[in-house]
């Protein structure tokens, strides 16, 4: 039982944990040997396309498959109608299940409309396009503020007004969060700054098209070998949706090339698995970057207004949001995570942020790194500035005077506990970066950012063979070098060396359920059940010592990797390494195990202050990176290594977000820049260095004192950097991507 | 008595209480109490939601006792990347 | 479908398959050769993780057609280890974590081979504008830069030894 092992922080000295340790899939990764999700192969398998939608609404009036069901070498054509309703009144799921196949409207460019499964690419081309699909264009709506308003196309019409269930609209939640008396606090107010903002939409980007390969044999049992960040999860939904037995669907994660949020939901998983069941032959569908764009779930568009108070010595009185998230065609919890995130990192007597989820037509919605937040920060950190200066203060002293500490209650409602916003403000005022001398059309700019950190519930399964070394596998998906840092706990618990572990991410038959890698997850709660099922193992360890000793478990201690008699009668025995233990274990009782099951709660929450220095080119608006420093708390770091590269990641997403990318729909609602010609993520030459400082602020709730890095470090780019434009061209930037075009408008528009 | 604080999307499944008063002493006598006397909580719990106890978010483990003078916040359950 | 027979050298080996006439090297390595180092992240050229070289020449292999290998060499990531030893590459991408998830590290390898072939003492500047067509999304191209960097240096390190031998057997 997980409760029988201590969850607290006690502060302690480690030998294995904190180096830069080799990662165990490093050699496979380099030399070509790691499979992803479009690396397996299955005999007889099929290649799998699906149809989308070439308008942004409309009604499907018929399809009509019957030319593509007799083109040889097509061996499954598939419809809505041969995915049933299942969902039994869950909406959530039904959600899911239109969103793998329209069902009667197609409700954005790109959505899935029917699917093929052939025998080679070539004849499944062709079945597509004889696939006859009879439209109604429906009007449609893409802008956020646009959908709002009661003259627009309603996107699902089963939700209504709260006020008038008889109305249809587009907003599909309204979440307040706050406390205190606002009016009072800006009434206290010496000076108010008042401002609006808008952000494109981005997508994950990650370089990984989402591929899988399923096969269902003729007694309905399956597997389905995917790049998921959960496999657990995607179990679970497939089963639901396709009315397959959780025990019976086999799912297994490949190697993943990126997620970000991204691939913790299903887009053509239920599609594949479906054709297989229909055909009875492996399935293998891999998405085309085209298809990531238009179909996957990039994070929402925003507009937003926000409002700050507060007295001429520095202090806010008052402050409020106001945050518009479109979720796509389907509702998600995006705005709400906005209005909770949007004023987190500061101690407030009166706040209030509202955050509202709006439909359009466009792709539905996903998690992206710390999802909701890097836009809330982007207004809320620009008004930060803004008021900064109207007080006469500079950014970082401003914030330091307002920031939220140790006791200070967090505007989304709890009180915090040790907490490091401060500590990374003071950093980054102590920072070289911030003395450095900035030349002509150069500009620096500050912000912070704040994410909360989940844990969930895990699994993970620990054997010990006869020689010594040890299995360890794990539930949680590794993302981005996990495995290294499992091995490292490991070994650190059970005092041998890292070298000794092999970390393997079970399939779902090997394990009990574990949540998917999302919100900085993975290393904080297969961390906290590796610990446990080490301390598990070292239970036996000891009893296999107390048994050959012939001595009582309560007297033997376990120290260094080795068990210890203590007492009268153990004073004369040497101690039992573990290899000895191990060596000897089919005769003392068989193999040596340990095991853990554990719903992780308690992660904590995690900050980080950013200092950007940019040129801008006045002639052509282009902007260029100049220095980028990222200080953030992590909690421990386990191994530094990946955690500076967590955080240098997601600087340089936001870096991208902040300057570049951006969903272009046309007037027709479809989407004009669907590759990453047009859609350009930073490349190697648009960066610097990205220098990092790792703040170890131990979380009270984990045995190390883990807290969750990976996704903190993307809040604070777009406050930064736009905060850095706006003082190199004089001109306050409140729209993202802040690209070549959009700067030289304001530039002009100022003049 | 603990004193509940309901956020904000939660409210309209407690009849827009912005607090409520519970005698419980785990989350899971929190949930059951919830049910009881709100049966729209179900379909909310079964969406997903998450319990603050003194600062400290729990989305599963309802096992989790409650000390008696801690700070208590209901929420939707959240999500990230 | 008629297909072209195609003989061409992957890695060092000789090679021989039949693939439709349309149909990308890319697609020849990974389906018909089982070659799948090389990645798919956008088949149109802008990303840069099926980086392979024709002919020492650093190419997009989903840019270039299976029939167009015929008669020449064909250099792809499962090329760079040799004799069960890692090139300075690999062993510097790993030791300076300059990879996360991955996916785009062959791409990156047998670019950055491409480039330290061409110029061995690259700045970080030449590096960075060397890679630029390599995309990758965990790293923030930090950590990549200074593996490529680092292992530079190794390989000079190595070419002066090999030279010193040379000289002492003459």
């Amino acid at each position: 039982m997980a409760e029988a092992f201590d969850t607290s922080y006690t502060d302690q000295e480690f030998t294995v944990i904190g180096n830069r340790t080799l990662r165990p899939d490093g050699v496979d990764k380099v030399t070509g040997r790691a499979r992803y999700g479009a690396d397996a192969t299955a005999p007889g398998q099929l290649v799998g396309l699906i149809l989308r939608s070439p308008h942004a609404h409309a009604k499907i009036k018929k399809i009509d498959t019957s030319k593509a069901e007799k083109l040889p070498g097509v061996k499954a054509v598939l419809t809505s109608a041969d995915l049933p309703d299942l969902t039994n009144g869950n909406r959530g799921n039904y959600d899911i299940l239109e969103n793998c196949m329209a069902r009667d409207r197609a409700l954005y460019d790109g959505h899935a409309v029917a699917a093929v499964a052939a025998t080679d690419m070539e004849t499944a081309k062709q079945a597509l396009k004889l696939i006859k699909v009879s439209y109604k264009k429906l009007p449609h709506v893409t802008d956020v503020d646009a959908a709002m308003q009661d003259s627009a196309p309603i996107v699902q019409p089963h939700i209504k007004k709260a006020d008038d269930q008889t109305q249809s609209t587009n907003i599909a939640n309204v979440s307040t969060f706050g406390h205190g008396d606002v009016e009072a606090g800006f009434a206290a107010a010496d000076y108010i700054v008042e401002e609006s903002f808008k952000t494109e939409q981005t997508h994950q980007g990650y370089i990984e098209p989402h591929a899988c390969l399923a096969s269902v044999g003729p007694d309905g049992q399956g597997e389905l070998w995917v790049t998921t960040q959960g496999h657990f999860t995607f179990r679970s939904v497939c089963s639901d949706l396709l009315g397959m037995d959780i025990a019976k669907l086999k799912v297994t994660s490949s190697e993943i090339g990126g997620g970000f949020g991204g691939k913790t939901h299903v887009w053509i998983e239920p599609v594949a698995l479906a054709l297989s069941r229909k055909c009875n032959r492996p399935v293998k569908m891999t998405m085309t970057r085209d298809e990531v764009f238009r179909a996957t779930g990039p994070t929402a568009s925003t507009s937003m207004d926000i409002k700050v108070g507060a007295t001429k010595d520095g202090r806010i009185t008052a402050a409020t949001a106001h945050i518009r998230y479109q979720d796509g065609a389907f509702p998600g919890i995006w705005g709400m995570l906005g209005a909770m995130t949007a004023f987190a990192c500061y101690d407030l007597e009166n706040c209030q942020s509202v955050g509202y989820d709006v439909l359009v037509n466009r792709p539905k919605v996903a998690a992206y790194r710390a999802p909701s937040a890097p836009m809330a920060a982007f207004g809320v950190e620009s008004c930060m500035d803004l008021m900064a200066e109207k007080v006469g203060m500079s950014p970082v002293d401003f914030r330091l005077k307002n920031a939220a500490q140790e006791g200070t209650r967090a505007s989304y409602g709890p009180t915090y506990g040790p907490i490091g916003i401060g500590a990374t403000l003071r950093a980054v005022k102590n920072h070289p970066h911030m003395r450095a001398r900035l030349g002509k059309n150069q500009g620096r700019g500050m912000a912070c950012g704040f994410w909360f950190n989940f844990g969930g519930q895990t699994c993970v399964d620990m054997n010990i063979g006869t020689d010594g070394t040890v299995n360890l596998t794990v539930g949680t998906v590794d993302v981005g070098g996990a495995r290294a840092s499992m091995g490292m706990i490991a070994a650190e618990e059970l005092g041998i060396p890292y070298e000794d572990v092999k970390v393997t991410v079970g399939d779902t038959t090997s394990l009990g359920h574990n949540d998917t890698t999302e919100g900085s997850r993975g290393t904080f709660s297969s961390g906290m059940a590796t610990i446990f099922a080490a301390r598990n193992a070292v239970e036996e360890l000891k009893a296999r010592a107390a048994q050959t000793w012939d001595i009582d478990i309560g007297d033997v201690a376990w120290e260094d990797g080795q068990a210890i008699a203590k007492g009268v009668k153990g004073s004369n025995l040497p101690p039992l390494s573990l290899k000895e233990l191990a060596k000897a274990s089919p005769r003392t009782g068989g193999p040596i195990a340990g095991h853990n099951e554990v719903v992780a709660d308690g992660a904590g929450v995690s900050f980080a202050s950013h200092i950007c220095d940019v040129e801008v080119d006045p002639e052509t608006g282009a902007t260029k990176i100049l220095r980028y420093t990222v200080v953030q708390d992590a909690g421990k770091a386990i191994h530094p290594d990946y955690v500076e590269g967590q955080m240098q990641g997601a600087a340089a997403q936001g870096i991208g977000w902040a300057l570049n990318e951006e969903y272009i729909y046309g007037d027709d609602g479809t989407l004009q820049n669907a590759g990453f010609l047009d859609y350009r993520i930073p490349v190697c030459s648009d960066l610097p260095m990205i220098d990092t400082k790792i703040l170890e602020i131990p979380n009270p709730n984990h045995p190390y004192g883990i807290r969750g890095v990976g996704e903190t470090s993307i809040v604070p780019p777009l406050a930064a950097i736009a905060s850095a434009v706006s003082n190199a061209v004089g001109v306050r930037m409140t729209h993202t991507p802040m690209s070549p075009p959009r700067i030289l408008k304001a530039i002009n528009e100022a003049k | 008595m603990l004193e509940v604080q309901v956020s904000g999307t939660l409210r309209d499944a407690v009849g827009g209480a912005a607090s409520i008063q519970v005698e419980a002493a785990t989350i899971r006598e929190l949930m059951n109490i919830l049910v009881d006397r709100y049966p729209a909580m179900q379909y909310r719990i079964d969406e997903g939601v998450a319990v603050s106890i003194n600062g400290n978010i729990f989305r599963d483990k309802w096992s989790e006792p409650i000390p008696a003078d801690a700070e208590v916040f209901l929420m939707p359950r959240l999500a990230g990347g | 479908m008629s297909g072209v027979h195609v003989s061409t050298t992957v890695n060092g080996d000789a090679v021989e398959f039949v693939c439709p006439a349309g149909e990308t090297l890319l697609d020849v390595l990974r389906d018909r050769l089982g070659l799948t180092g090389a990645k798919e992240g956008c088949g149109t050229g802008d990303c840069g993780a099926c980086s392979v070289t024709i002919d020492g020449q650093l190419v997009c292999s989903c840019l270039v057609l299976g029939a167009e290998a015929q008669g020449r060499e064909i250099g792809t990531v499962e090329g760079l280890a040799r004799d069960g030893e890692l090139h300075p590459l690999q062993e510097q991408f790993i030791s300076h974590a300059a990879l996360q998830c991955g996916i785009c590290t062959p791409g990156f390898l047998v670019a950055s081979k491409a480039l330290l072939d061409n110029n061995p003492n690259p700045s970080e500047e030449e590096i960075r504008y060397a890679l630029a067509g390599n995309l990758c999304r965990c790293t923030g191209y930090d950590k990549i830069v200074r593996a490529v960097g680092a292992a530079a240096k190794d390989l000079a390190r190595e070419a002066k030894k090999t030279k010193a031998k040379t000289k002492k057997r003459k």
